[in-house]
């Protein structure tokens, strides 16, 4: 009789959970209804504005967002155990720029960087995209909290390449107060981004295959 | 009713009394949006888990109970983080994690058993919002606390929360202590609010002892 009795509420038990699985899966996808569009046009427009303002002062009309050149590791690219992303930017149909979407290493992990370089190899502007720094110390790469990141625009490589580095490492860059390590890392990473699209040039300004 | 509220907002306070869900209070109780932001995020899940299983309590016997909880908060969550994304994007960028980590927040699990799943809806929707209130008057206080002493200002960014309101916020000094913004600040603050509401009850049941005394 007792083996009845549980029987039916193990049968029972299972019904009622699936009834609630299945009000749980009404209940997102509802809500996705709601919201995908929205989401998705939010990520178009905040990649939008990350790349025009990493693409400051380059008259572009058109960047090739679904066809990045994509970078596996190894390479010598800031983030070298990544897939890096390198965004090519059009002005008629020609290569003016790239947007390379690298990532330094930071004091307290990866510092995902947009740092826009033109066919003159300059930096156009670098912009950090996400990072763990400490707040108050390392996170004034922002920039919402300095000015700091605007001191790569325009820089090249030079061809003294010992002073692309922090002031006190006997550069050009300065630090800002109470931290070396976020901007030295960003400064390096900055430095190699640079290396790298002047010694691939030849690769970087050919169409994407396909 | 009234002692629903007042158990929610004061007596059994899930911030300061139950002392739970106290990973998003520190971590998130940085600034007085975030605190803002994680507070009606856990408001709505809480009020909603509440009257979810206030509606289903006759049908959850005893063995399948936590699953549906588990099933109904988690769901509730999504949706309230796919509607942050699409509608307050930057907090929820500066949420991150802590946002889909509503879920593990014991609170809402502790509501839902303790409470909603031997109440009618009313009392349990009541309860969610008296404690979602609760856990967010404690959140906002040391938010407040923490982006005061350590910025030197106060509802900084709260046009990422409403659109059309001034990033700016209330500027009153420039810069301030950095600890209060650190992991160790959320620790004092806590500390702080904690030693306030212990003041508070000793004065009270101190007043309410003296005229034993007299009789």
């Amino acid at each position: 009789m007792s083996a009845d009795i549980k029987r039916t509420s193990v049968v029972g038990g299972t019904l009622k959970l699936t009834a609630f699985a299945a009000f749980a899966a009404l209940i997102v996808a509802a809500s996705w209804q709601l919201t995908h569009e929205r989401i998705e046009q939010n990520l178009h427009t905040a990649r939008m504005a990350q790349f025009a303002t990493v693409l400051s002062g380059v008259a572009f009309d058109r960047i090739d967002y679904d066809n990045p050149e994509l970078v596996s590791p190894p390479h010598t690219l800031p983030g070298s155990t990544r897939e890096v992303r390198i965004y090519r930017v059009y002005q008629n149909d020609a290569i003016v720029a790239w947007v390379f979407n690298v990532y330094a290493a930071g004091y307290s992990g990866p510092i995902e960087l947009m740092v826009g370089i033109d066919r003159r190899q300059q930096v156009t502007a670098v912009r950090v995209l996400s990072h763990t720094e400490t707040p108050g110390l390392g996170d004034d790469i922002e920039r919402s909290k300095s000015d700091w990141i605007a001191s790569f625009n325009n820089q090249a490589l030079g061809d003294d390449q010992a002073d692309w580095a922090l002031r006190k490492d006997g550069g050009r860059f300065d630090a800002f107060t109470g931290a070396s390590i976020t901007p030295r890392a960003v400064v390096i990473a900055v430095r190699d981004t640079l290396r790298y699209a002047e010694r691939y040039e030849e690769t970087l300004i050919m169409e994407p295959s396909e | 009713m009234k002692s629903i509220i007042r158990d929610g907002l004061w007596q059994n306070n899930p911030g300061i009394v139950q002392l739970l869900g106290l990973c998003p209070l520190l971590a998130i109780s940085n600034t007085a949006v975030n605190a803002l932001g994680l507070a009606i995020a856990t408001l709505f899940v809480l009020t909603f888990s509440n009257l979810t299983v206030s509606l289903a309590r006759r049908g959850l016997q005893s063995e399948i109970r936590i699953p549906a909880y588990v099933l109904i908060i988690a769901s509730l969550v999504t949706a309230i983080e796919l509607f942050f994304h699409a509608f307050a994007p930057e907090l929820h960028a500066r949420l991150g994690i802590f946002l889909p980590l509503i879920v593990t927040n014991c609170a809402i699990i502790a509501r839902a058993e303790a409470f909603a799943s031997r109440q009618p809806p009313l009392r349990a929707v009541a309860d969610g919002i008296a404690h979602g209130l609760g856990f967010a008057w404690v959140l906002m206080l040391i938010g407040v606390l923490r982006e005061a002493i350590g910025s030197g200002r106060v509802f900084a960014d709260l046009g990422t929360l409403i659109p059309g309101a001034g990033n700016a916020g209330l500027q009153f000094a420039d810069g301030g202590l950095l600890i209060a913004l650190l992991p160790p600040g959320a620790f004092f603050a806590l500390a702080l609010v904690l030693i306030l509401r212990n003041l508070i009850v000793a004065r009270q049941s101190a007043t309410a002892a003296e005229p034993a005394h007299e009789s």
